[in-house]
């Protein structure tokens, strides 16, 4: 009986020991994950805090008189005139009639700088498109300097208006009330590509380039992976020749991605003389990189296909191939389809081979098809990113907003297929 | 158990490949000589003529020189030990075994007179004709109708989607399930219970008209109430099928077969009268068994 009381007694206090120990293992695990949370959470807080501001575009509204004296043009019409003319006139008497007192030439030439760039652009299209408009009074809204704008979208902040004049800070103080200088949405972040002017630029042209891009892998890559990893985990002999597939599947997954890219340099363009920087080339590219991330996920969900649906079928006299066809590649379709999006949101992150085979050009046009000139998400952040000018800094940080979001609902997809696919026996 | 009584002792004609049946006279006999089963191992009109049938996994033998003969429409119930072969033995019947590498089958190997192993014989069509029922009810992840209309499907059996109509109500009657599942035909099958996915099963394999049905411990995993409904299904069918069952329930064999085969570490020991092997076995080891000495 005391033997028996102190064993309980004994296992009473290893007890004691063991919850101890279990309390302490969970607090080890709360706090890794309170420390990836924290660092998500800076990490975002400062994405979002600097690049919010690119999702904002600041605008002028203004009269402008389309004067043919003042802009030298008496016919719109006519080719030399119109490169002759000066369309940035008009902006300036607009901007003139707010401050009258504007009229030196370096009152003139800081006025004019409050205007974006393409102002003076806009006229002229304007005009060659209507020319009847000649001599008329129009309310144009114009895309402000870029100095303006990072000045208005940061009005707390002292350190964003040095590159403004005493004067130009007043004057563009002086719009904002009278509601002339507005912001808004920034539309034409998502309807353009890009730009050498931050406010003129859009994150359109790399999106376009990324979904082709990605596409084209996708049809690759997908297929193949597949195709690859039914063969070896269900017709491939086990031989020497498969082990060393095998192995070397592996070591391909670990590959740096670059070396993707100096592969595509040198076999894609040099010996198949394939353009460059064309979404065609960077999706093939890319394809080879998330094959091996294809096949062994995707060998991995034929693994879980558990036997015994294999000797149902079996059983029953269905062939090898039926098998497979009829329930291997149904039931493991959830889990290659997981493994495949996972592969392809990693494709729609790299830069590095899309730098080697030059998808890194500095292109204005959206991308119209496979094999026009195109750069992709990461590579344009890339870009927007090293340039020295806040306008730019702040795109950037919009930009990998979008690409987190591309990211963020491609990893939701993958998490929904594999809850709404997934069977369970 | 009437079929078996028909079946008789075949001393005579057994020069052919067979070692040495050898009818047992010393039933104290407590010792396994490799290639001799007591008992009947033998019948008239077999539907399987197994004959020195060997089975290694690489190396390690798990099926040692075995003969023994199938009647047709018998019921013969397969016991022994875990390990000793059994399912092994079992799966050779349709070749489930050649989807694993290492397992290797000698001997000769006959259903109705026709070579299992022959190289030209393609084991989708022995499939269709010997079917099989395993251990865990493993229904297709589909909906009931689906599971039962799929091996008539891949095998081309119904034209016309009313054949196949009455494929799966013929399959899911003589399993019992008609009543229980025809208002919900499209329902998963995975959502039944053990035995009612287990009675699938049965329906599933008698779906494509198979000569023989194989059942690997059918109700190992299910509660007794659905076992006793398998075992009333064993029994009905019975009239029309050759019935090959392993099982480690004892009172099973007893209840459903009509004779049993005893197996021990890969010999074939003892076949005899079911009736027989429960009250009287002629092998010592055979009444260790059935006497729970070891198991
Ligand atoms: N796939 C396999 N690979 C290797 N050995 C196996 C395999 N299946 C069964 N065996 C071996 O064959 C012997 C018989 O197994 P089995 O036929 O499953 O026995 P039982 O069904 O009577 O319990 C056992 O020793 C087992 O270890
Ligand atoms: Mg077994």
């Amino acid at each position: 009986m005391t033997n028996q009381r102190t064993q309980a007694e004994i296992v009473r206090q290893s007890l004691k020991r063991r919850y101890r120990k279990e309390r302490r293992f969970r607090l080890y695990g709360m706090t890794a994950i309170a420390v990836a949370l924290l660092s998500l959470v800076v990490l975002f807080t400062d994405i979002i805090g600097k690049g919010y501001t690119g999702f904002i575009k600041t605008t002028m509204t203004l009269e402008v008189v389309l004067d043919g004296e003042q802009m030298y043009l008496e016919d719109p019409t006519d080719k030399d005139q119109i490169s002759m003319a000066d369309f940035q006139a008009p902006i300036i008497a607009a901007l003139q009639r707010y401050f009258p007192e504007a009229q030196s030439r370096k009152d003139v030439r800081e006025l004019s700088r409050l205007s974006g760039n393409y102002a003076s652009n806009q006229i002229r299209d304007l005009l060659q498109a209507q020319p009847e408009l000649l001599g008329s009074t129009q309310t144009l809204e114009f895309l402000v300097h870029d100095t303006v704008s990072v000045y208005v979208k940061h009005a707390d902040n002292p350190a964003y208006s040095i590159r403004l004049s005493e004067q130009q800070q007043r004057w563009v103080d002086e719009l904002v009330e009278q509601g002339v200088v507005t912001t808004s949405f920034n539309d034409v972040f998502f309807s353009r590509g890009d730009s050498r002017e931050p406010s003129n630029a859009g994150i359109l042209g790399a999106i376009v380039g990324s979904l082709l891009t990605m596409l084209v892998t996708l049809v690759i890559a997908f297929p193949t992976g597949v195709a690859a990893a039914v063969y070896l985990e269900e017709f491939a002999p086990q031989n020497k020749l498969t082990d060393f597939i095998e192995v070397n599947i592996n070591n391909l997954a670990a590959v740096p991605s670059i070396i993707f890219g100096l592969l595509g340099l040198a076999v894609f363009i040099g010996v198949f003389g394939m353009p460059r920087s064309v979404p065609v080339l960077g999706g093939l590219v890319l394809a080879l990189m998330t094959l091996p991330t294809i096949i062994i996920s995707s060998r991995a969900a034929i693994k879980s296909v558990p036997p015994s649906i294999r000797e149902a079928a079996e059983g029953i006299g269905a062939s090898k191939m039926q098998v497979v066809l009829h329930h291997v590649i149904p039931l493991a379709m959830p889990g290659m389809m997981t493994g495949s999006i996972i592969g392809m949101a990693q494709a729609l992150g790299e830069t590095a081979p899309l730098l080697l085979i030059g998808m890194v050009a500095f292109i204005v046009e959206v991308p119209e098809g496979f094999f026009s000139s195109a750069t992709v998400l990461p590579v344009q952040i890339y870009q927007w990113a090293s340039s020295a000018e806040q306008g730019f800094v702040e795109l950037a940080s919009a930009g990998i907003m979008i690409l987190l979001a591309f990211m963020i609902s491609m990893n939701g997809l993958a998490i929904w297929l594999r809850k709404r696919l997934e069977r369970r026996w | 158990m009437n079929s078996m009584n028909a079946t008789a002792i075949r001393t005579e004609n057994m020069s052919e490949k067979v070692a040495k049946p050898v009818i047992n006279e010393q039933p104290e006999n407590a010792v396994i000589t490799e290639g001799t089963t007591v008992g009947q191992p033998f019948a008239d009109d077999p539907k399987f003529k197994l004959r020195n049938v060997e089975v290694f996994y690489g190396e390690s033998p798990a099926i040692k020189n075995i003969s023994l003969d199938i009647g047709r429409n018998e019921v013969i119930a397969f016991i022994g030990p875990s390990g000793c072969g059994k399912s092994t033995f079992l799966r050779c019947l349709n070749r489930m075994n050649d989807s694993i590498d290492i397992c290797r089958v000698k001997g000769s190997l006959m259903l109705d007179d026709q070579d299992l192993y022959d190289p030209k014989r393609d084991v989708v069509e022995l499939r269709a004709r010997v079917g099989m029922v395993f251990q865990k009810p493993n229904p297709f992840p589909k909906s009931i109708y689906d599971n039962v209309a799929y091996g008539p499907r891949i095998h081309g059996l119904a034209n016309r989607k009313s054949d196949l109509d009455d494929i799966v109500e013929n399959s899911l009657r003589k399993a019992g399930l008609w009543n229980e599942v025809k208002d919900r035909l499209d329902a998963t099958a995975t959502g039944m219970s053990g035995g009612q996915q287990q009675r699938l099963c049965i329906a599933r394999a008698i779906a494509v008209s198979p000569e023989v049905i194989l059942m690997d411990e059918p109700c190992s995993a299910l509660d007794p109430i659905a076992t006793a409904k398998v075992e009333e299904l064993i029994a009905e069918m019975s009239e029309s099928y050759t019935i090959v069952i392993v099982t480690h329930s004892m009172q099973q064999a007893a209840r459903v077969s009509d004779r049993t085969a005893y197996f021990h570490l890969g010999h074939l020991v003892e076949v005899n009268d079911t009736d027989k092997v429960f009250t009287a076995p002629d092998h010592k080891l055979t009444e260790s068994y059935i006497t729970g000495r070891f198991g």
